[in-house]
Order: C-alpha cells, then sequence, then structure tokens
C-alpha cells in the first residue's frame, strides 16, 4: 500500500514523463482491444450471416460430397431419406441438389454452380419463395455479386447447360425470377438457385437431394446411413483459420506498439536507476529494505499501466462504442475473396478481450519494469547515498 | 531496549576494523576503533578526508557492517543485524542527514518530511500533526508546497533536519551538513539542531572537518587514518 502511494507521487511528480509514457501504453490498450474487436465482430457477424444463409443449425452430406473435389459431385446425390421427408416438405429443412453448369449471360461462357433448393423452405434465408415458376420458365435466384458480374437482372433470360445423371449435356433457359443481397459470397458468387423439383427433373435425379441444412425447427436424426453430419464446428473451421491468421497478422501491428510502450517504460526504469540513486540510496537510509526498494520501483513502472487504463478509458470507451455502432466499412472487393464480410464490420468488445488486453498489458508492464531494477538489489547503499553510479 | 540503553549508553564499539577491497588488494579504512556514545550527546567525529568518518557513521546508522569486531546500536549488535532489523532500526529510530541534503526532488517539502512517517504507517492526521511541528521547529512552515528545487541550500538543509527529526528519532547521524552551505546557513542549522538536541534530548553525530561545526559539539573524536588520536569532551 506503501509502495502504491509512492509510486504515485513519485509517477505524478515526473510530469511530462510519464504522462507521454502513459498515452502510448493507452493507444496500446485501445488498438489491441479495437482490433481485435474487429476480428471479434467479424467472425461473429460471418457466423451469424453463414448460419442464417448457407450452415442453417447444421448440414447433412450425401456421403460422396467433397466440396473441394468438384471431380465427385457427379455422385454426390442420393434420394432424401424418408428421416428427412417431413421436415423437408414443412420446410424446417432445405434440401438442396449441386450440380455444376455453364451459363451464358451476352454469349459469353462462365461456370456456375446450380443448386436445386425446396421453395417452401424456411431453414435458410436464400428467398426461395420467389422461386414461382411461370408457365414454361424455369425461375433462378441470383446473388447480387453473381448478378454484377454477369450483368444480370432480374426478368432476364440466360441460357444454362449442364449434364444430366447420365452425363448427357442438356440447355434451357432460365429466367432470373429474383436478386438477392448477402454477406456471404458462397451461396451467390457463381450460384445459381432455382426450384428442387425443376432441378430434380432437369437432371434424372428425382427425389434426390446433395445436402440437407437443417433448420432452427427441424428435429433430425443423428445418423442417417449414407449421410454425414456436420456441425458447426465442422463448417465453421474455414473461417476460424482465416480469423487466427487475420488476428496474427493483426497482432504483429500491435504487437510493435505495444513493444514500444513497453520500451519507454524499461527506459524510463533504466534511467531511474541511474538518475536516482541517491534517491535510492536515500530510502534505504530511511529505513526501506532494498527489497522494499526494488518493489516500489517495480510497482512505480507497472502503475504507468494503471494510469494507461485510465486514459485509455477516458478516450477509448466512447471512441470504441462510437465505432461499435458505426462499424467498419470493409475494403471495396473483400467479399470476393469468397469469405463472408459484410459491408461493414461492427467490431465487438468480449468482456474476455477487455479483460485478457488489460491482463497482458498490466503483466507485460510489471516483469518488464521489474526487469532493471533488480539491480537495486546489488547496490551499496553508501554509494548511493552519494550519487556514485553504480 | 538492552540493558545499556536503560544505563545511557546508546552505542557501543568494539575493536571495530573495516576494509574495502580495492583492486586486488584491501584498504583498511578503521582500524580496531573502541568507543561508545551516551544518549543526549552532541558528538562529532573529526578529520581529513579518507580518515574514515564516513564509513564509521554509516556503520554506526546499520547502512554498512564491520569487517571485524562488533557494534551495538540501540541495543541491536552489528553480529546478529539482518537487512530486515537494520532497515527497522534506521526506520524507527535513526535520522539521517547528508552533505547533499538528498531531498526527493518531485516531493514538496511536506511529502519529503512526511515520507518517514509514511514508512512508519502513522495515522495521516497524526503524520500532519507530526510534520507541521517537524518544520516549525526549522521555521519552514511557510514553506510546506515549496519543491526542493525552489529552496535554498539553507532551506533544503533545513528541510532535511526535519526529515531525520519528524520521528523522533534516537539517534541523528550528520554527514558534513554545513559542507554546502555559507556560514550564515551553517550556524542557523547548527543552532537548530544544537536546540532540538536539547529539547528532545536526540543524540547528534556528526561526521564533519569544517570547523564551524566543531565549535558547536561537546565531544570531538579525531580520525586519523582509521584510528581513533583523540577523544575529548568540551564543558560548556
Amino acid at each position: 500500500m506503501i509502495a502504491l502511494k509512492l509510486a504515485i507521487r513519485n509517477l505524478l511528480g515526473a510530469g511530462l514523463r510519464t504522462f507521454l509514457i502513459v498515452i502510448v501504453l493507452s493507444v496500446a490498450y485501445f488498438l489491441i482491444i479495437f482490433m481485435n474487436g474487429i476480428y471479434q465482430g467479424w467472425d461473429k457477424q460471418a457466423r451469424i450471416e453463414m448460419i442464417a444463409w448457407e450452415v442453417g443449425e447444421g448440414q447433412y452430406w450425401q456421403e460422396n460430397f467433397d466440396p473441394y473435389d468438384p471431380v465427385t459431385l457427379v455422385d454426390a446425390h442420393a434420394v432424401i431419406p424418408e428421416a428427412f421427408k417431413k421436415d423437408v416438405e414443412n420446410g424446417n429443412v432445405a434440401a438442396l441438389l449441386y450440380t455444376q453448369a455453364t451459363i451464358y449471360p451476352e454469349g459469353r461462357m462462365q461456370g456456375i454452380m446450380l443448386k436445386g433448393i425446396g421453395v417452401n423452405q424456411k431453414a435458410i434465408a436464400i428467398p426461395s419463395a420467389q422461386l414461382i415458376a411461370e408457365e414454361g420458365d424455369i425461375p433462378a435466384l441470383i446473388g447480387t455479386r453473381f448478378a454484377k458480374n454477369a450483368k444480370l437482372e432480374i426478368g432476364d433470360y440466360v441460357l444454362i447447360r449442364w449434364r444430366d445423371v447420365n452425363g448427357t449435356f442438356d440447355a434451357t433457359e432460365i429466367k432470373i425470377a429474383g436478386i438477392f443481397s448477402t454477406a456471404v459470397p458462397a451461396v451467390d458468387a457463381g450460384q445459381v438457385w432455382i426450384p428442387l423439383d425443376m432441378m430434380q427433373r432437369i437432371t434424372g435425379m428425382p427425389g434426390e437431394a446433395t445436402m440437407i441444412v437443417k433448420g432452427r425447427d427441424a428435429e433430425m436424426p443423428a445418423d442417417v446411413a449414407g449421410w454425414e453430419f456436420k456441425d458447426h464446428s465442422y463448417l465453421f473451421a474455414a473461417l476460424e483459420a482465416l480469423i487466427q491468421s487475420k488476428t496474427i497478422g493483426g497482432s504483429v501491428f500491435y504487437g510493435i506498439m505495444l513493444a514500444l510502450a513497453l520500451l519507454a517504460v524499461f527506459d524510463t526504469q533504466v534511467l531511474s536507476i541511474f538518475r536516482r540513486q541517491r534517491e535510492i540510496g536515500t530510502y534505504i537510509s530511511m529505513g526501506m529494505t532494498r527489497r522494499e526498494v526494488v518493489g516500489l520501483f517495480t510497482v512505480e513502472g507497472a502503475m504507468h499501466a494503471v494510469l494507461a487504463l485510465f486514459v485509455g478509458a477516458i478516450y477509448g470507451i466512447p471512441l470504441l462504442l462510437y465505432l461499435q455502432n458505426k462499424g467498419i466499412g470493409m475494403p471495396e472487393g473483400t467479399d470476393e475473396f469468397g469469405i463472408a464480410a459484410a459491408e461493414r464490420i461492427m467490431p465487438y468488445y468480449s468482456v474476455a478481450l477487455i479483460v485478457g488486453t488489460v491482463i497482458v498489458v498490466m503483466i507485460a508492464t510489471t516483469i518488464i519494469s521489474y526487469m532493471p531494477v533488480r539491480k537495486i538489489s546489488k547496490m551499496n547503499p553508501n554509494d548511493a547515498i552519494r550519487g556514485k553510479i553504480q | 531496549m538492552h540493558n545499556k540503553m536503560k544505563n545511557g549508553t546508546i552505542i557501543t564499539i568494539q575493536n571495530l576494523i573495516k576494509r574495502f577491497p580495492i583492486g586486488g588488494g584491501e584498504f583498511t579504512a578503521l582500524n580496531g576503533i573502541n568507543l561508545s556514545f551516551e544518549k543526549g550527546e552532541f558528538s562529532g567525529i573529526v578529520g581529513p578526508s579518507g580518515s574514515g568518518k564516513t564509513t564509521m557513521l554509516n556503520i554506526m546508522g546499520s547502512l554498512d557492517t564491520p569487517t571485524e569486531g562488533e557494534t551495538e546500536v540501540l541495543g541491536t549488535t552489528s553480529s546478529e543485524m539482518t537487512p530486515r532489523s537494520a532497515a527497522f532500526l534506521r526506520k524507527k529510530h535513526i535520522g539521517f542527514i547528508f552533505q547533499t541534503y538528498n531531498l526527493m526532488p518531485v516531493y514538496t517539502v511536506f511529502e519529503n518530511v512526511e515520507f518517514p512517517l509514511l514508512l512508519l504507517k502513522m495515522p495521516s492526521s497524526e503524520r500532519r500533526k507530526a510534520v507541521l511541528e517537524a518544520l516549525e521547529w526549522v521555521g519552514l512552515t511557510d514553506k510546506i508546497k515549496s519543491r526542493p528545487p525552489q529552496l535554498s541550500g539553507g532551506e533544503s538543509q533545513r528541510v532535511a533536519i526535519a526529515r531525520a527529526m519528524v520521528k523522533k528519532p534516537d539517534l541523528v547521524l550528520a554527514d558534513e551538513p554545513t559542507a554546502n552551505l555559507d556560514a550564515k546557513n551553517s550556524h542557523h542549522i547548527l543552532q537548530t539542531m544544537e536546540k532540538l538536541n536539547k529539547d528532545l534530548k536526540t543524540t547528534f553525530i556528526f561526521a564533519t572537518h569544517d570547523d564551524k561545526v566543531i565549535k558547536y559539539l561537546n565531544r570531538i573524536i579525531s580520525l586519523e587514518d582509521g584510528k581513533v588520536v583523540s577523544d575529548e569532551s568540551i564543558k560548556k
């Protein structure tokens, strides 16, 4: 307690030097929380969007389905099992049938993934209810990215070509019935959605699906022969890996910031040992043990982090809250990387992030403060009193 | 406290030898010192530079230990002294006054004088009372908010005296307290210390070679090359 009192007194007495270190440390606090807040916000938003548009509450994959191997896609279909049929009929799950196809917007050829989706499904946010067939037409939904890329608008007719179950090419025109906007590129870029029954008909795969997406209200069996359930931990693995790599990349930046602040603390401590020899000797002459003086100087150094916390809170809390409400605009083209990302990322600052950051900065500052002042324990107090450099 | 304290002897030094390593060899700073100091003395260890005055003061103040021989300061012998017990002795019973004042530059006069009481964990209200009393002794009650850089040399040394005296120690060790002061300020602070010695019965031991100080002493111990060459009491 006495060390704390004296440390505060010494720090405040040091004036500008303390102020500068505290400002740099407070910026380190702010940046660490802000940068991680962006990644956490991105992660959180991406999860919400992916659950809403793509992942649902988990997916059953036909056992041959491998999203990273297009060659196997021709075999990745099977009759929807009895266990799913009730939920497919009432829309609690989305049955999806995939096939590779080619689209010819304005005469250009472009590879796409043609996907059949139950019109009445409520499991994911694809607006499948818009897939209302007019006589003779195959209605199709596309996302805004693909619409822009292929220069397609609602009401446009466009030619598509695909292979049926026997490998025979077939082609027809589809009509763009709707264009949806989503933050999830996986359901947009190069994706064309048509009614499941039409998809089954044109591919010669009646009653079949590639994947069943579980909705919130669906009660699904744990094991279905020929189908593999993929839960969130599996489906979000790629996203988590990406966020983690981004976080590590970001940590280099704020690590440098923190290192600069800690260097300033270290430098101050080293300087203190040299400049304040006489003071150290006086403390000892007045009855402090060397260990207590080491403690005092360590607390003094560590107090920079405490003061920085308060200073950081003064400007950081309003700024972080403002950014949390307004969000951060993502750079143009971010979604073209194929990663779920909204136009604006809303940073999310979890308690663990804030508490963790505070603890990390405090511990790092305390260790850095302690390292140079260990020298005091070897000092000769008589020389110190006379200010003799040791 | 030991019996000796009750009898009035607060420091006993027996066969004290202090050597310092220098280069490959050793330098003997104190060589076979035998002395004792009574409570309430206003004594001085005098001698030229390098005679061992400061070393002796440091050993009496438990800032240093003998190489050979034994000291007993306020009932604690050097052989049984640990760093913790030495620190406690200094904290509670010994005040130091230095040639260079050694005030904390970032503290106010009040805070400087308050410091030893903070170490003693004295309650705030008592602390304030004691600090104001100590500053009154040295005539600096109007400077409580000043900081050391704003004070003259004489004022700084008076703050140092107040800091040494504020806890009402049994012993004050003053190492060349007038070395950086002019004659007028020297006499002023010596008169202050003499008055405190009389009023509070605090033992003052000086290390000095300043004639101005010597005139005030009631016992003069002369050191030369680490040995006591004379020990003279002066009736005043």
